[in-house]
């Protein structure tokens, strides 16, 4: 059998997928945060109780409405999303003109809210949401069993990064948000519906949230504090990553995701707070973040 | 501003308000003191050594936000830090004095904080807070792995022991007593730096950075210094609080501690002195209130409405409230 390192090869490969899936789910929400962080200053500190929102709405809407998983994946991001515009319209606006760390803890005590009510209902322990049929079941490749749904969350997390950088990058709504980014007075002297233009950004950021959300939620056990936890590691990714750039947001998610993978490989005991310190010693050579802009 | 054109008496007029207003601040603190030498008899002294606790903790978060302006999110590292070095010193080697145990974890707890304020200081405004959430975040997880923390179970039994080997502490008042005093000088430690020309640099650099560092102020090396010290501070309250409760447990190390820190400093009003003490004084006594009532499952959503209605429409909090109230009204 081959080895890598002292490890099989099989071994080192299934824990490097399940590296890039973690990976890809902290490129979503690092993305969704750069967005929002974008326009709004603000860094949303209830990005993990959206995602745990969108993927409680994705196990409540099939247990009570019967929506399956692919309507869920389409449905889910526009409620939580809307749920969000309504957020920004009438809690974030109010004290947009005032220090962006009130935004932060604005936020903070939305997520108590949200986390706190969904524990009193649904209690801390996890339920379970049911693999799509269609993607159950692996491929085996060879040298190593691939199970099909993780496959498909790395295409579908990766695609939503892709579409989410086109749409920014390269469409004029997206030149807007740049710009807005830039200098939003000056837009806004220009004619362009600034206040609108925060709003959605801010349901879109949101939005993805619950994307991944729906994506997490057949592969890890759906309960109210899925989304504080791991908000926490992704803070770190942003630190590392800077919030300046969307590609810069999305190669630091899956690098950071593998790195965590090959850790539980090779030392177990540090996997849960490897990231951390790659944070401390990007603080301590680049306090930017590696693709930081600020001066 | 005073100019060449005015008489010469107008300084010693200065002088004499601040004088008075001097002489009027110390007489509150006097009633202050006062009220907390009676206040075990009147009320359950253990709930009281919880509130001075938390008290002194939420005073030492806010030298750092309402003075030098930075929000941290992970003040809950000092806390437990405190408190499981005390526990594990007093619970292993029982010769062990009190106080000693004390002293030993708050150093640890400065120690730590030279270190996340080192590193924390390097980035500014909501990157600080995320930083110091992180670093939190894995001191957190080393006490989980830890041998000495006793992992989920936590620390139970720690003895109170002798202050200076030879006053009980098991008697609730005596320890009540100890608390206060404890409390007393950090009060005394916090309210001295604020009104030390270092507080006022720091105030400085709060409200202009760039300016205070084309003064010449070495801006860094002064939040670094008030990092410690409120690094410091939080560890003496989580220590102190061990030692009143005989247990140390994940939940101080936990990042709703540090949520909650912050949450009583905003409800009792942001950089003013007096605000903490109350804002800990209103979530203990919630919290407590709450736990026995219908509603005990529901702390962390009304703490959370609690955090949006202090942010929406109450960001002076109560203390800086009742202050506006009286420059509006007796000025």
């Amino acid at each position: 059998m081959t080895m890598i390192f002292g490890v099989p090869l099989a071994v080192f490969m299934g824990q490097l997928t399940l590296g890039l899936v973690n990976g890809a789910f902290y490129a979503l929400l690092s993305l969704g945060l750069a967005v929002i962080f974008g326009l709004l200053k603000i860094v949303n500190f209830a990005h993990g109780a959206q995602y745990m929102l969108g993927a409680f709405a994705a196990l409540l809407g099939f247990r009570y409405l019967g929506i399956n998983y692919w309507l869920a994946l389409l449905l889910v991001p526009l409620v939580v999303g809307a749920f969000g515009v309504l957020l920004e319209r009438f809690l974030l606006r109010r004290i947009a003109h005032l220090d962006h760390l009130y935004g932060l803890l604005l936020t903070f005590g939305l997520a108590l809210i949200f986390e706190g009510t969904l524990v009193n209902f649904f209690g801390v322990s996890g339920a379970r949401y049911a693999t799509p049929e269609i993607l159950q079941g692996g491929l085996n490749l060879g040298f190593m069993f691939l199970p099909t749904y993780r496959a498909w969350v790395l295409v579908a997390a990766l695609a939503m990064c892709l579409f989410t950088w086109f749409m920014i990058e390269r469409t004029r709504l997206g030149a807007y948000l740049r710009a807005g980014t830039e200098n939003s007075q000056l837009m806004q002297a220009f004619g362009v519906n600034v206040p609108l233009l925060i709003t959605l950004t801010y349901g879109f950021g949101v939005a993805l949230a619950a994307f991944a959300g729906v994506l997490a939620a057949p592969l890890y056990p759906v309960s109210p504090t899925m989304g504080s936890s791991l908000l926490i590691v992704v803070f770190a990714v942003v630190v590392i990553g800077g919030m300046g750039s969307i590609l810069g947001a999305i190669i630091t998610g899956l690098a950071m995701g593998i790195i965590e993978g090959l850790t539980k490989v090779y030392y177990p005991e540090a996997s849960n707070t490897v990231i951390f310190f790659v944070m401390i010693v990007v603080l301590m050579l680049r306090p930017v973040g590696l693709f930081g802009k600020e001066a | 501003m005073m100019t060449e054109s005015q008489p010469m008496a107008a300084p010693s007029a200065v002088m004499e308000r601040q004088k008075r207003a001097k002489f009027r601040r110390n007489m509150f603190y006097l009633a202050l003191i006062v009220v907390g030498l009676v206040a075990p008899f009147l009320a359950y002294p253990v709930f009281l050594m919880k509130v001075l606790c938390f008290a002194l903790f939420a005073c030492a978060f806010n030298l750092l936000l309402g003075y030098a302006g930075l929000l941290s999110f992970g003040h809950a590292a000092f806390l437990a830090t405190g408190g499981y070095v005390t526990g594990y010193l007093l619970a292993s080697y029982p010769g062990l004095t009190p106080e000693l145990g004390i002293i030993a974890g708050t150093v640890m707890a400065t120690l730590l904080g030279v270190l996340f304020g080192v590193l924390s200081i390097r980035r500014q405004g909501i990157y600080f807070a995320m930083v110091t959430l992180a670093i939190a975040q894995l001191v957190y997880f080393m006490f989980v792995q830890a041998p000495f923390t006793g992992g989920e179970d936590g620390l139970h039994g720690v003895p109170r022991g002798e202050l200076f080997g030879f006053i009980s502490l098991s008697s609730n008042l005596a320890m009540y007593y100890f608390v206060f005093a404890i409390f007393i000088f950090g009060f005394a430690l916090i309210q001295r730096t604020v009104h030390s020309p270092f507080g006022q640099v720091l105030k400085a650099i709060r409200e202009n950075e760039p300016r205070a560092v084309s003064l010449g102020y070495n801006a860094d090396a002064y939040k670094l210094v008030a990092f410690v010290i409120s690094a410091g501070l939080a560890g003496l309250a989580g220590s102190t609080k061990t030692v009143v409760f005989q247990l140390a447990s994940l939940t101080d190390a936990h990042w709703h501690m540090s949520g909650e820190v912050i949450l009583m400093t905003l409800l009792g009003g942001v950089g003013t002195l007096l605000g903490p003490l109350m804002g800990a004084g209103i979530v203990v006594s919630l919290q407590h209130i709450l736990a026995q009532s219908p509603l005990g499952n529901w702390v962390s959503v009304i703490l959370g409405i609690i955090f949006v209605f202090c942010v929406l429409s109450f960001r002076s909090g109560i203390v800086g409230e009742l202050d506006k109230m009286y420059r509006k009204n007796f000025k």
